[in-house]
């Protein structure tokens, strides 16, 4: 009983200087401890279904390695290392604020907040391009696929069949490309969701009062899904190597 | 353990107080690895693209976890926490791609 009456004046003495220490928490530590493992099992729920899409992309990478690399060629590798460097420096920016928080800085918090919104919705934008473009192209699956179908391209079709691949299995490249970044782009704008609550109510005081944890939280989900990227870029862009029409070719030729 | 968490938390409310140059640092290293991933896809190096790419990116993912997720300062149990969900997807990745990879190594079934 002694316990209880000193957890509850712990609680009010702590109300103004650290945050709301609510009553089945023993102390700011217990509750700070219990919120960063709550959201770190969210993000490892999270791993296991990216997961599942990293499987798949494994085991067909395997199975239809020439097609693959083909679909890789018809990425824009130069928009891809940009998204990459936005993303990576959002994280900068997200991390940034999550420290403004700490400090109690209102001003800096509202902007590395909005810093790194302006920086998710860049990454958008140049994947809306970059969709654009394969759907002009004639390479989405199930909503536009007829790239292989037109005569120009038939050459193409041509050396995927003398290297004991087809169409098909580009497709199947494809298709995991979609889902993978489609995700990981709803992940994003569900990122961007959250950002835009976070900042109306930074803006109103809250988070710099001592509550700051909500804030790195939020920026916990915001750097699991550039870590996602991390791996997306590499697995998706990367395979048939990083030659962008304004590098020279390396020592060796391709 | 609770020595080692209030080392690195505040006034021992189990904030995290990190300095900017430490997230500076963090983003440098962050940078050079995606600037040595590229160079290693532009030189083409064969049968060691792949795992030079995915040690590179482990490398990152292991520089956000540790420096801008925070595990390095937090408890040993919100490390297994992180930990677990990687574990959970070695087995999918290991038991699953061992069956993918052996199917036919010992020829046809003959019974």
């Amino acid at each position: 009983m002694a316990s209880q009456t000193q957890t509850v004046e712990h609680a009010h003495g702590h109300e103004h200087e650290h945050g709301v220490l609510h009553h089945h928490f023993d102390d700011m530590a217990q509750q700070r401890e219990s919120t960063f493992l709550g959201m770190w099992l969210f993000l490892a729920t999270e791993a296991m279904m990216f997961g599942g899409l990293f499987f798949a992309y494994s085991l067909y990478r395997w199975k239809f390695s020439v097609a693959f690399h083909e679909g890789a060629h018809h990425q824009n590798i130069t928009l891809g290392t940009l998204n990459t460097f936005v993303l990576l420096f959002s994280s900068l920016t997200m991390a940034r604020a999550v420290h403004a928080a700490v400090e109690r800085n209102k001003k800096q918090l509202v902007q590395f907040l909005i810093w790194t919104m302006v920086l998710g919705t860049a990454f958008i934008v140049v994947k809306y391009f970059e969709w654009g473009h394969d759907y002009h192209e004639g390479l989405m699956p199930a909503i536009a696929w007829n790239f292989y179908d037109r005569a120009e391209n038939q050459h193409l079709v041509q050396e995927l069949v003398e290297k004991g691949s087809n169409p098909h299995q580009v497709m199947m490249y494809f298709v995991i490309y979609f889902s993978m970044t489609g995700l990981h782009a709803i992940h994003m704008i569900v990122g961007l969701g959250c950002l835009a609550v976070f900042l109306r109510l930074a803006m109103k005081g809250q988070f710099t009062n001592g509550n700051d944890q909500p804030v790195e939280i939020m920026g916990l989900y915001w750097h699991f899904v550039d870590i996602v990227w991390v791996f997306l870029f590499p697995l998706l862009y990367l395979i048939a190597g990083f030659h962008p029409s304004w590098l020279p070719p390396p020592p060796g030729g391709h | 353990m609770a020595e080692h968490h209030s080392a690195h938390a505040a006034e021992g409310h189990g904030e995290v107080h990190v300095t900017l140059p430490f997230y500076y640092r963090t983003f440098a290293w962050l940078m050079g690895l995606l600037i040595i991933t590229l160079v290693a896809a532009w030189l083409n190096l064969g049968l060691l693209n792949l795992p030079i790419a995915m040690a590179i990116a482990i490398w990152k993912a292991g520089l956000i976890f540790t420096n801008f997720m925070h595990l390095k300062f937090s408890t040993a149990l919100a490390r297994v926490f992180a930990l677990c969900a990687f574990f959970f997807l070695l087995i999918m990745f290991v038991l699953t791609l061992s069956d993918y990879f052996s199917r036919g190594w010992l020829g046809p079934r003959v019974w």
